[in-house]
């Protein structure tokens, strides 16, 4: 799993038919310390993310598609499966 | 998956049999703020996008999942058409 903050939503009308009613997200990867990392991702809510939200993004497809529309076996491979509350690193010596 | 913007179309006469029939098409990936990253990729269509639309793709074994015939060979897949531009809202938070 990554680590991301929701920076936006995406609003798209023709799409594959297993993401109707699904709320496609725009994510930034950072770091454990909050720094952006990396590509943007993007990944259906599963847990009702909000924008600014540190969340934590599984890229495994049948794990995805089962968490964000109940079923395995959709083109998706990204979804969001936690928000954040905080990540505890050990300080640096 | 990722944001792209479709910059052209790919012609093979010559292709693996269950590929007959699909819509191969050039894209670039995208960061948030829709500026080109990283290089560009060759994606299978499943939505009817075209040549300048702003797309999202799916990657790995989840890319066949569109597709009637699971073994169709790809790991990168358009399965959505962003509205416009504007659809894709951001937060500066």
């Amino acid at each position: 799993m990554i680590l991301a903050r929701v920076v936006g939503n995406i609003v798209a009308t023709k799409k594959n038919q297993r993401y109707e009613g699904a709320s496609v997200m725009l994510c930034q990867q950072v770091t454990p310390e909050g720094d952006e990392t990396a590509n943007t991702v993007i990944a259906l809510n599963a847990v009702d993310a909000g924008v600014g939200d540190m969340v934590l993004i599984v890229q495994e497809g049948w794990g995805a598609s089962t968490a964000s529309t109940g079923k395995p076996g959709a083109a998706i491979d990204s979804a969001i499966v936690g928000v954040v509350d905080y990540v505890d690193l050990l300080k640096d010596e | 998956m990722q944001l792209a913007r479709v910059i052209g179309t790919v012609v093979a006469t010559v292709k693996n049999e269950s590929l007959e029939g699909r819509k191969l098409l050039v894209v670039q990936t995208l960061n948030k703020d829709l500026e080109p990253s990283g290089k560009p990729l060759v994606a299978v269509d499943s939505v009817g996008a075209g040549v300048g639309e702003l797309v999202f793709w799916c990657r790995g074994k989840e890319a066949s999942f569109p597709f009637k015939r699971e073994d169709t060979p790809t790991d990168c897949t358009i399965i959505g058409i962003v509205d416009s531009d504007a659809h894709v809202t951001r937060s500066s938070r």
